[in-house]
């Protein structure tokens, strides 16, 4: 309205996360890891598909904290990298006969250079912008997938239906056992190569860049090529994230990738807490899990129980699980110091 | 010690006595998983949140409708147990939902789950499992395959079929007709538009002079129908959900565009569609139907209309009455009260589908006068006749013969 | 060229609900620095409260203003109890409680007054307006409403201490704390005042596409698209962008060939973007001007 321009220093809008922070120490990650593996040898087939598409959206939260906690830039369009992935990964299954597991190399690549196409344009946008962008993007994404010229390929508005695998080998394990373990390796693969990432010098420069744009590119950081290289590196995760979703589900169609999905996403990174790479798999779980327990509680207003339940966690802990975390380390330390 | 010597006695009686009985039993009845002497577990699924929440009253009128049915002593004895789920729409959500009724919960079946995504999406599942997925809540054509698909099985007449009864229509009464077509950009409004197209055969080329589409996340069609007005069309077909079809009526007559319309069943109700676009706007109106119109004048005295009401007062009183899909779960659950009763004691699987796909002529109270439900081994299509309908004053006018439209999968 | 004129006047009147709906979304952003998602429901929910009125056979102006006092304070209300012990949270957490605000409003209108859409009145009837059957005299009353509002924001913005107060606290809240202004308040008399435009929005927009509880999903995220394009900072941008994305829209459907039919959102978010990587504040914002 003025026609001054205003000045302003503008807070970063994810604060900073200290590199050490981001992950769990080594015996917490081994404990996590011990009971990943044990638990689905003591529980039902469906249980197991519940876990495996645990593991397969914290892959999901994983790659959008790469993003936001690592770069600092926001994306509520995680669902349409989703979406090519698992189309990806479905269209390549079933029209092209390939091997499921060769799928997924595929579907990174594919949505790791649609990321970094994306990230051109929306190098000029920040905050609020950038939202709109990628939201635009979510909200576009079923509607391209829709769309008359590639229905040979897509199936159209019908989706296709994807042949799910069996154990390799002559394992004596049952098709989701086996897809649990498959995705569970994968899912720590990516982890591990998340957190090695972040620790690197491109680790470094997409937090520098979180922290202060311009103090990172005075430092001599290419921004340009770090903020897209982000998105490219959490579209391409998404991307794999997609095709083991679309394998486990059986099944791929435009609205199974809304915007609602999204916008789980974004919820699962919050609850983690934004930066923090281990809760990407408690805010998995929260998007998973709290909506059956909200329509658990009432089946007319479940949507309204699943807010109130939000706005609950947000208000406990308002920088997510990473917080309760750190609230139970400062616990032991003070057993310990007893 | 002796105590527990005693009761260990009593018990193993008490075992000797429960096998003998049990035995003898098995002779008569038959169960899978979910069926017992005192109940009968079925599970549904439905889209409570999300874009299509306006469905989710389907579940909570059948809901209501097996309460009844348990008040009034169940069936054959047996308590139904109705469990339903909410998947928001979403296809992954469906799986999960499936699999948990049918692995965690156990049930017997699951009854119409709505919409052509979420079904497909566990269609193979269900089929691999041979759990029936029964009378689902969808319009599309493919349910009915019982060679490819034997556990699965639609209800309603479909979009294909229903169209091509449009087309029948335009090919004899008015054969020069230039057409614009609206249509929902999805799996619906494709069917619909397909159906025509067939039904038109070699003309639908030369005949339908324009096509529009509309997202549901679009605020409004306005601008589509002052589009299709300017094509110089003179038959509108129209194939939107209640929302956009009431705006389009409600347009056509501010921007008098009038001509020969055409409404999708979906969107034929009175006191969702109609009165809300306004009387004045609606005449001449033809859709087609298969249920009773709960706003229609028509059926204020008419037996099972009374029954409905009677049903909403005492079981489902919050219920919207003048929602077309009250009628529609009451309806449905008709349907499968009547499957079970025929089941007998020999709740399995597969007599289930046997007896779903053995229904002759069956009249329920919701269902317009002549129109039987109708299945076979071969025929997985419950319900495919419908009645052509005019909009006159504040009621349908139904014309014409009632007419079966099946289109196979 | 008939129909290029049809598709603007059918666009503009598209693009008067857009608009109506931008002056809502800019009138958060100046009050709280960020985009509501549940703004658009909070809409919804007053607009019910007004058609309830009405059912209850209270008259249509008494309605329009009663629901726009109770909007204020409902919004005041929200800001209090919700937002304000989230203020010091990241603003990321502040967003998953808009996501949350979202949730509940809708569920809670869709269990009140369940999905049959309702018909709701309009104090300008709907006939066609100057002869033209393309604008109805509704519409040009949105606009004109629209147009009403736009200059009431601007007085009070650049003229009425409070508007000042506001746009300090929005814009620099450090500073205006240190020259005495209740900034806190201010956040909470934004929340009110953008709760009350949304419920005239609403109002203005439900005898177009009838009332029902998923009714604003849409016009939000229009509304977001064209507060975007003219600025976020500038009521006269966010209006004017919404007649642009209205008119956009509708060329986008009618002149590209093939996929312009099915794809008219994509093409008008696309065309968004690229504007904003040009004018990356928007067409009428003020840039910012970040320091180290």
């Amino acid at each position: 309205m003025s026609a001054i321009e205003e000045t302003v220093t503008e807070a970063a809008a994810v604060e900073a996360v200290p590199k050490k922070a981001m992950t769990l120490g080594y015996g917490t990650s081994l404990a996590v890891l011990v009971l990943l593996i044990a638990v689905p040898l003591l529980v039902k087939n469906f249980i197991i598909f519940q876990l495996t598409m645990l593991l397969i959206y914290a892959v999901a939260v994983l790659a959008l904290n790469i993003l936001t906690g690592g770069s600092g830039q926001f994306s509520l369009g995680q669902s349409a990298f989703y979406a090519v992935g698992a189309y990806t990964s479905a269209i390549l299954m079933e029209h092209g006969g390939i091997n499921y597991a060769l799928t997924l190399p595929v579907a990174g690549v594919i949505c790791f250079g649609f990321g970094f196409l994306f990230g051109q344009p929306a190098l000029r946008l920040s905050g609020v912008y950038l939202a709109l962008a990628t939201f635009a993007l979510a909200t576009a994404m079923p509607q391209l997938l829709k769309l008359g010229a590639f229905e040979y390929w897509t199936g159209g508005v019908q989706g296709l239906v994807v042949t799910k695998p069996d154990a390799p080998f002559g394992l004596p394990m049952s098709q989701d056992m086996w897809l649990y373990y498959f995705t569970l390796a994968i899912s720590l693969a990516i982890y591990i190569f998340s957190v090695n990432l972040l620790r690197s010098r491109s680790g470094r420069a997409f937090m520098a860049i979180r922290d202060n744009e311009i103090a990172a590119s005075a430092m001599g950081i290419d921004v340009a090529l770090y903020k897209t290289l982000a998105f490219g590196v959490s579209a391409g995760i998404t991307g794999v994230a997609g095709g083991l979703g679309a394998i486990a589900v059986q099944f791929v169609a435009p609205d199974s990738y809304t915007i609602a999905l999204a916008i789980s996403l974004f919820l699962g990174m919050v609850v983690g807490g934004v930066g923090w790479l281990p809760g990407s798999i408690v805010g998995s779980a929260f998007i998973i899990f709290v909506p059956n327990i909200a329509e658990g509680i009432s089946k007319g207003l479940s949507g309204a129980v699943f807010g109130v339940l939000l706005f609950l966690v947000i208000f406990l802990v308002p920088h997510g699980a990473r917080q309760g975390a750190i609230v139970v380390q400062h616990l032991i330390g003070k057993l310990r110091g007893n | 010690m002796p105590a527990i010597h005693l009761r260990l006695g009593a018990f193993s009686a008490a075992l000797a006595v429960l096998a003998v009985t049990s035995s003898g039993a098995l002779a008569q009845k038959k169960y899978d998983i979910g069926a017992t002497d005192t109940e009968i577990k079925i599970g549904n699924i439905m889209p409570y949140s999300g874009p299509a929440s306006a469905y989710g009253v389907i579940g909570k009128t059948e809901d209501a409708y097996f309460r009844k049915i348990n008040a009034e002593g169940g069936i054959n004895g047996r308590k139904i147990n109705f469990i339903s789920y909410d998947d928001g729409y979403s296809p992954p959500k469906t799986v999960e939902q499936a699999r948990k009724l049918v692995e965690s919960d156990e049930v017997l079946f699951i009854f119409n789950p709505l919409g052509t995504p979420p079904n497909s999406a566990i269609q193979k599942y269900m089929n691999s499992k041979k759990v029936p997925q029964l009378f689902v809540a969808t319009g599309a054509t493919k349910w009915n395959d019982p060679k490819e698909f034997p556990w699965t099985m639609g209800w309603q007449p479909n979009y294909q079929s229903e169209s091509r009864i449009y087309a029948k229509y335009i090919l004899k009464n008015k054969p020069d007709a230039k057409i614009a077509i609206l249509y929902q950009n999805d799996d619906y409004g494709k069917d619909y538009v397909k159906g025509l197209k067939d039904g038109l055969g070699a003309k639908a080329a030369s005949m339908i002079i324009a096509e529009e589409s509309y997202e549901t996340t679009q605020p409004t069609i306005d601008s589509s129908i002052v589009k299709l007005k300017s094509t110089g069309a003179d038959v509108f077909f129209n194939v939107t959900t209640p929302k956009f079809a009431a705006q389009a009526i409600k347009k056509m007559a501010e921007i008098e565009w009038k001509p020969l319309h055409f409404l999708n069943n979906v969107s034929s109700s009175i006191g969702s569609v109609i009165k809300p676009a306004g009387f004045e706007n609606s005449q001449d109106i033809i859709s087609s139907n298969y249920l009773k119109d709960t706003s229609d004048p028509q059926w204020k005295n008419d037996a099972g209309m009374m029954a409905f009401d009677a049903f909403l007062t005492k079981y489902f009183p919050e219920g919207n009455r003048i929602d077309a899909s009250v009628m529609y779960g009451y309806t449905v659950a008709q349907g499968l009260v009547h499957v079970l009763k025929a089941c007998g004691n020999n709740l399995s699987r597969e007599n289930i589908m046997k007896q779903a796909a053995s229904i002759n002529g069956l009249e329920l109270g919701g269902l317009l006068p002549g129109i039987k439900v109708q299945t076979s081994a071969t025929d997985f299509a419950p319900i495919s006749q419908l009645q052509l309908e005019k909009f006159k004053g504040e009621k349908w006018e139904l014309f014409g013969e009632i007419i079966s439209g099946d289109v196979g999968g | 060229m008939e129909l290029f004129t049809n598709q603007v006047l059918a666009g503009i009147s598209t693009g008067a609900i857009y608009a109506c709906m931008a002056l809502a979304v800019v009138m958060i952003y100046q009050a709280i620095d960020h985009l509501n998602f549940a703004q658009g429901e909070m809409a919804m929910f007053s607009t019910f409260i007004s058609w309830q009125l009405m059912q209850w056979g209270v008259p249509y102006w008494g309605a329009f203003v009663l629901t726009l006092v109770l909007s204020f304070i409902g919004g005041i209300a929200i800001e209090r109890l919700l937002f304000k012990p989230l203020a010091k949270a990241p603003i990321l957490t502040n967003v998953a409680g808009f996501i949350a605000l979202y949730s509940i409003v809708n569920s809670v209108a869709g269990l009140i007054w369940d999905f049959t859409i309702k018909q709701y009145p309009t104090p300008f009837g709907s006939y066609p307006f100057l002869g033209s059957q393309l604008i109805s005299t509704h519409q040009a009353g949105m606009i004109g409403v629209t147009i009403l509002l736009l200059i009431g924001l601007f007085f009070f913005f650049r003229f009425t201490r409070m508007g000042l107060a506001m746009r300090a606290a929005a814009s620099l809240p450090e500073s205006a704390r240190l020259v005495g202004i209740n900034t806190s308040w201010m956040i909470a008399l934004g929340w009110g005042m953008a709760a009350a435009i949304g419920s005239i929005a609403g109002m203005m927009i439900a005898p177009v596409v009838f009332l029902e509880p998923n009714m604003m999903l849409g016009v939000l995220i229009y509304g977001f698209a064209a507060a975007v394009l003219g600025g976020l900072t500038s009521p006269l941008g966010a209006v004017i962008g919404g007649f642009l994305v209205g008119i956009m829209e509708n060329l986008a459907g009618t002149y590209i060939p093939g996929a312009g039919n099915e794809l008219k959102l994509p093409i008008a978010l696309a065309l968004i973007i690229v504007v904003l990587v040009v004018k990356p504040a928007g067409l009428l914002g003020r840039p910012i001007v970040k320091r180290v």
